[in-house]
Parts: structure tokens; sequence; C-alpha cells
């Protein structure tokens, strides 16, 4: 079994454009240029986190100017999950300071501290404490300052509101006054008093969102609004196909166009223009032959899963054979398996950059989830030192896991340079649901055994391909098998919001519905039975209360179905209403409940605006989302066609946010997707008797 | 190419530019009134909504050609002397967005809802709405803020 943490989650093992031209197995240079290949698989140990040491300096993290102004820096980035505000409330918590005094700086590779990325709800529970920490030092640092001016003893002075004062004297000193915009010179102690959750003022409350302004009047610039001197459009042309390989390729028409520059590199070919419908023209005038080898579609999607264990290099890993565990006793025994399909992010925001090259430096703005990632990407495409690229990631319009590459980076780099002008590239909605990367497809199996007491007696689980998060059971049960198989990849997979947990949540908590009901039992019961997890069975049992769980039975009209786990350190129960149409099925959603608990709470609105996303978000997967894909093609990159939640999607919902102050607070941003999907199925069963193991549940909705 | 001159939020500005282009794209990339955002170029999103003659449309699929007499609204133009107009004071209020790309549209299309429908029924809502697109999932909140923009505007007339 591979182990698969969250940090090596991101990375994929098939890179859209590989530059890295050191590579000695396949790479070449041709005419000076740099070849573009498609598929190469990075060894495991380049996608763990590097030995990166996060600064000690408070100075890196955080400046004070004159006025009392304080800017905050970190690598994590803002896509809406919220924290850009939910971060600031703690530093200023720590700091006593007030929020609107702070300005937090994200994501920008020259101004902010290394960071591996944003991803695997890791912000709240890693730079949280971080930057309290730093706070709490800072504050101190300050409280010395002041100490030192009046000849007073640092630990007889009170801090509050970005001013230290002597109580005795009631002289007083301002953040500003004492650090004159000077550098903060001190560090980051390893155990600085830190403000318990239970004191909060700031942190604990629903400060609205910050910049919140600019989001409704359309200032807030996205990634995609940047704008540079002389900037051109650029356009990259898209292969008939994956793995394809450039057969023949005319530019000449293009080349012709008055404006219009054709940037060729290998097989990458793309045009810039002063306009981006002559660059839609030019790249539509490119006439070229590809080669596209022939591929599986989603009808060989699972038979090709289960058959392909993954290849590293010319050796095959070790496929762990089956477990045996069916020589266990036990009164009723379920063998069963559960399928999902490939889905696409498709944030509103496609992948977007500008790049510019400027005295050999290259600037990049561009909408990723790993700014430092990207620009050693970039670094190494270009083979320059990463000093010499700068990443800067203004809030971006959506990832959901699905923007940690830096593809579109490196291209609209390439189209720059080329062109010796800045380049802005905004893949349009089809690059984004073909050429962008996908939620894994999976196959789970899951053998079981439970007794007359309804006590679980055994449990085998493999996952195919999907991954590793959130595989294992919270339930009790003695020597539990559980496996992730790793196998060769029909599409470009990576990061989705939530990783596999919503896959293996889907099976789990469907295959103890099914178990319950072959014992005659109610699920929420049975699941409590097999329970001691006081916080799973807290959240369980605070959904259920809220829900009205076991007051009336199921009917097709009005059917009940209930679901929980555990995922990033927090805890998850979800239960939905729905209705069965008798003529074709079709599944209602009528109301949904959700109960979770992440530790100390920050921003109860924001995260009430997460779960509430979540489930939403969910519902797509669950119900009607599903990439088709067939030799090398994606058949539905169009909202058109690929069908994700809308307004008339969208239940009642309710969040019902259990805070627990003496916990560390966890990431919330993904254990919101993991309960509805089994929680539909659930509910669909006790509506009709009949079980569906295939997400999505329904084709088409 | 050819010169236009359009009518957007209340001011002529000119532009050169050839006819077919559309009017999303004029707007963001030679006008850089960046607040109308492209999310499909398809019509299927809605987050490039813009008012014409107070219609919602979704500028992707309007050429500039076919506009040039029109009266258009952006999300830019919504905000008069600093003051948010109802629908984008109750998304602030509300808090109805994420990652907010989503929201310019939303907040054009709501409102042409309320001006079409100043007191709309939940149905109306999620039926005129259902156009936009929003990833982030906050449909619950947008559908509140909508209805409390309604009811603001309701009061602000009766004040």
């Amino acid at each position: 079994m591979k182990e698969l943490t969250e940090l090596e989650a991101p990375g994929l093992r098939e890179q859209l454009h590989w530059f890295e031209l050191d590579r000695r197995d396949f790479l070449k240079l041709c005419g000076g240029g740099l070849l573009v290949c498609l598929a190469s698989r990075p060894a495991l140990a380049q996608r763990r986190r590097e030995g990166h040491e996060l600064p000690k300096e408070i100075s890196a993290w955080l400046s004070i100017d004159a006025n009392g102004k304080v800017t905050v820096f970190t690598g994590k980035i803002e896509t809406g999950q919220n924290v850009r505000t939910s971060l600031a409330q703690q530093v200023a918590e720590e700091l006593r300071v007030p929020f609107n005094s702070i300005t937090m700086v994200m994501g920008d590779t020259d101004l902010t501290p290394w960071d591996a990325g944003t991803f695997g709800s890791r912000t709240t529970p890693t730079m949280g404490p971080e930057l309290r920490n730093m706070a709490a030092s800072a504050r101190d640092l300050l409280a010395q300052e002041a100490a030192r001016t009046w000849n007073a003893d640092a630990k007889a002075l009170t801090v509050a509101d970005g001013r230290v004062t002597n109580p005795k004297t009631g002289k007083s000193l301002t953040f500003g006054e004492i650090t004159r915009g000077q550098k903060l010179t001190g560090a980051v102690e390893s155990e600085p008093a830190l403000t318990p959750a239970t004191e909060w003022k700031i942190a604990g409350t629903s400060v609205p969102k910050a910049d919140g302004r600019d989001f409704v009047t359309g200032k807030h610039k996205y990634p995609s609004d940047i704008v540079r001197p002389e900037m051109q459009f650029g356009k990259v042309l898209r292969p008939s196909g994956f793995h394809a390989t450039l057969v023949s390729v005319d530019t000449s028409a293009a080349e012709k166009m008055p404006g219009v520059k054709v940037v060729r590199d290998g097989d990458f070919i793309g045009v810039t223009a002063p306009d981006l419908l002559t660059a839609e023209r030019a790249l539509a005038k490119i006439q070229a032959k590809w080669n596209v080898p022939p591929q599986i579609s989603n009808a060989e999607l699972f038979q090709y899963i289960r058959s392909h264990p993954e290849q590293d290099g010319d050796t095959q890993r070790n496929q762990s054979a089956p477990a045996q565990s069916s020589n266990v006793n036990a009164d009723v025994k379920l063998d069963q398996h559960y399928t999902v399909q490939y889905i696409a992010h498709a944030p509103l925001e496609p992948r977007a950059a500008v790049a510019e090259w400027q005295d050999g430096k290259l600037n990049v703005w561009t909408g990723t989830q790993r700014p430092f990632a990207v620009r050693d990407q970039l670094a190494t495409a270009f083979r320059i030192p990463s000093s010499k690229v700068r990443v800067r990631m203004p809030d971006m319009g959506g990832a959901y896991g699905g923007k940690h590459t830096g593809e579109c980076a490196v291209e609209a780099a390439r189209l720059a340079k080329g062109a010796g002008k800045p380049v802005r590239l905004v893949w349009t909605r089809e690059e984004e649901f073909t050429w962008a990367y996908f939620r894994p497809a999976g196959w789970i199996e899951i053998r079981s055994g439970v007794n007359r007491d309804g006590k679980l007696a055994f449990w085998e689980f493999h996952n195919y391909n999907s991954g590793g998060a959130g595989i294992e059971t919270p339930y009790d049960v003695p020597n539990p098998i559980t496996q992730f198989h790793p196998t060769e990849e029909p599409l470009r997979q990576g990061s989705y919001r939530a990783l596999a947990a919503t896959a293996n949540h889907f099976a789990r908590e469907s295959h103890m519905d099914e178990l319950a009901h072959a014992l005659n039992m109610d699920p929420l019961e049975f699941r409590l039975k097999n329970l001691s997890d006081d916080r799973m069975r807290a959240v369980f049992q605070a959904a259920a209360d809220r829900f009205g769980w076991g007051r009336e039975k199921s009917t097709p009209q009005r059917a009940f179905g209930i679901a929980g786990g555990t995922d990033k350190g927090g805890r998850v129960a979800t239960c939905v209403e729905l209705s069965v149409d008798p003529s074709d099925h079709r599944i209602h959603l009528l109301r949904v409940v959700q109960a979770w608990e992440s530790g100390a709470v920050v921003n109860p609105n924001g995260l009430r605006n997460q779960m509430m996303g979540a489930v939403t978000m969910a519902i797509g997967g669950a119900l009607f989302e599903a990439i088709q894909f067939k030799d090398g093609r994606i058949l539905n990159p169009h909202f058109s066609q690929y069908r994700v939640p809308r307004f008339s999607d969208s239940p009642k919902i309710e969040i019902v946010l259990v805070d627990r102050k003496d916990l560390p607070s966890a990431g919330a941003g993904e254990i919101g997707v993991v309960g509805l999907a089994p929680a539909i199925g659930n509910a669909f069963f006790a509506a009709t008797g009949t079980r569906l193991r295939d997400m999505p549940m329904t084709a088409g909705g | 190419m050819a010169d236009f001159r359009l009518n957007i939020n209340g001011k002529v500005l000119p532009v050169r530019a050839d006819g077919q282009e559309s009017l999303l794209s004029v707007l963001r990339n030679r006008l850089e009134m960046t607040g109308t955002k492209y999310g499909c170029g398809e019509g299927e999103c809605g987050a490039c909504t813009v008012l014409l003659e107070g219609k919602p449309r979704r500028s992707c699929r309007v050429s500039i050609g076919s506009v040039a007499h029109s009266r258009i609204t952006t999300i830019e133009g919504l905000e008069h002397d600093g003051k948010l107009n109802p629908v984008q004071q109750a998304f602030l209020e509300e808090e109805a967005l994420q990652c907010g790309y989503c929201t310019s549209g939303m907040i054009v299309s709501a409102t042409a809802l309320l001006r079409e429908h100043p007191q709309p029924s939940e149905k109306q809502i999620v039926e005129f709405m259902n156009g936009n697109i929003c990833r982030c999932g906050t449909y619950p909140r947008i559908i509140v803020a909508i209805q409390r923009a309604s009811k603001s505007t309701a009061e602000g007339s009766r004040a």
C-alpha cells in the first residue's frame, strides 16, 4: 500500500508542458528553442515538500509603519475560502490591533515567505498558529521596546488596541511610535503566550470579508484582469487529442496577419496579437495535423484501472494482492463495489496568466494555489534561477484543488518571450475542461461482516486509483484492512477539494447503510453502535437532532438518509431529505442538514458560507457531473454539456456549527463535501429499495 | 476595424474595433472595464452579464456592431456617488460571495430581476437567476440577498 500524504497529493504525474531540460530520458534541444513534451513523471520524491524552512525573523512576516498600519506577509493565497480575512483576524487578535489596521500580502514570491501552497485545508491548522506565534512574539517585542524607552518592566505593561501602556504612569506609545516604520528585529518565539480561543475578541467572530466592497463593485482585479503596458493577447494551439504528436503544421497564413506573432517551440505553437479577436482568428488560420494514439473511453474506465497497476519506470509497482478477510466469522457478510467518475473543477475563472520579461527577469501574475511551485516551474522551463522569477497571485476566481499547476503561466511566459512584449493568456472554458486535470475516477471494493448485535466483525477496503484521503474507517472494527492501489491514469488527474475522501466516504457510508438495512437496524443507531470517537458521535447527534432524524418513516415522497465521517482533522455528519419521481426515478433534493466540527471556529459566518458552498458543490459530483471521454478527447467540455449545480438544484441547507474552543482550529474548506453523496444514496434506497453505488448517481440529473 | 461610440454607464466612449468583436472583449480588453467577467464565452454561465437597455444580456454573445446605439450598463455603473445599489449592498451584507468571480454577473442579473419583479417570489428568483453559475455554491445566500435588496428597495421607496 502506498501512503498518500496531503503534501504529496497535489503533485501531478503528468505535466502538460515539461520544460525540464536536464531530464536525460527524452529531452533534446531543437533549433535553440525548447522542446515541449506531454507526459513525464517526476519521481515521487520531487513531489514531496522540499527542504524549506519557514523564516524565524518576525520581519519576514510582519511590518508596522509609522502610522501603525500593519502588513502581514504569507505565501498562502485567497480564492474564496476567506483566509485573507480569517488569518488577519488571528494576527489582529494576538498583536492586539484593530482588524482594519491589517493588510495581508499573500502569494507573492518576492515578498512573502516560501510556502508549499494552499491546499489540504492546511491554512487554518498550520499558517494560523504560525502567524499567531509570530504576532504574539511581535507583541512581546513591542512591549520590550516600550519598556526600554521607559526603563520599565515589560511584564508590567499592557498591550491593547495597537498601543503599549504603562498602567503605573499612564504613559502609552502606539505601535507606529515604537517602530517608526523600522524593521522589527526579533525572532518568532517557539511558544509565546497565545490567547486561548475562549478569550478571543476578534478571532472567533464573524468579521466581514476583507475588501468585500471591491467584489460587489467589480473593482477587484483577478489574474485575468491584469493589464500591462503594450500587453498582447495570446492563444495556444491545442492538439486534437491527448498524447498527440505533431505531424505537420502550416503557420504561414497566421504569420501574414498584421500585428500577429507566431511562436513555435517544438510541438508548442501559439500566437500573440494586439487584440483577442485577432489572436483567435490567427490561431484559426493555423493548419496542423496531429497523430493521436488510441486511448480508452468511459466504457473501459473501471476495467482499465483494475487491471493496470501503476508502472514506475520499467518496473511494476508492488500491487498488494487483495487481502483475504472472508474466513472471519460474521452473521452477515457483504461484498460490494462502488465507482466514481472523473469530474472537473470548472472554476468560473479559467486558468489565466499575464507574463512580462523585463531585463532578464520574468514577472508573472497568475491564478494558482502554489505560487512558489509555479515560480520554480517557470525557472525550470526557462533555465533561469528562481530568483529571476516573480509570481504574484491576485485573489482568484475559484480553484477547488484544480489550480496547483502553472501550465498557463508557462505558456504565457513562452509567448511573451517570443513576442518581446507582455502577454495575457486566458484559457477558454473548453481548454479548462480539457487541458486542466481531473478529480481521479475510482473503483472501490468493500468486504465486510457484521454480527446480529450490530457490531462490525471485519472490514476490508480497497481503493483503485482515486486516492487514499479519508480512506481509514472511523468505526470500531478489529484489524481493518485498508488499501489504496495506485494505477495507471487514463486521464491527467490531480487534487480536487477533499481529494479521494469524497469517493471513500461515498463507498464506506453507503456500505454502512447496507449493513444497517441487512440487520434491520436504524442507520444512525448502527453507526453509533460502532463509533467510540466522541467528536464523531457529537456531530452525528447534532445533525440528527436538527434534522429530526427517526421521527418519520421514509416514503418515495419524503425519504431520509444520513452519512458522516472525518477529514482533515474535522468531523461531519449530513442528513438529507429528498423525493423520488415515481415515473423516472429523478431525485429532488429537498433539505440538507449538515453538522460539522473543526475545532475552535475562527470566523463563524465565513465557515457557514464554506460549508453551504461545499454542500452545493457536492450536489454535482453526487448526482450528475461526469467527464465523458473517448480517443484522447473530452466529449463534454462546455457548461451546456457538463452540468454543474445551479440555483434550481439547491435545496434548503441548514448548517449546524459545533464550536470546540478547547480544540485547535482545523481547516474546514474540504470536509463539507464528503457527506452529501452517501446521504443521498442512502435516502434513495430508503425511498425505493434500490441501492445506487456509482457516482454520479443519476445520468444527467 | 471601425470606430464606435458606445454608450456605457451614461458616458459615450469611443472604441476602434472590429464590429464582430464581442462586447465582453471590448469592455475587458479595450476599455479596461474588467468588472464584467469571462466565464465560458458561450452564454452558459452568466459571468459576463450586462444590461442592454435595462435587460440582462450575455456580453460574450453580443457583437459591438449590434449595440452601437444601445444603452449599456455594467457592474461599474451600478454604484452612484459612492453609494452601492441595493443589490450590491445586500450581497455585501449577506456576504453572498466567496471567490466573487460570479458576483458581477449575479448582481447585474439580480438588478434586472428587481426592475422586472420588485418583489419576486423565491421561484421567480430561481428561474430568473438560473443561467448564472456560482461554483463556490453560494446560491442560498444569493437568494437571501436578493430578497433583502427587494425589501430594502420597497422600504426605501416608502420612506
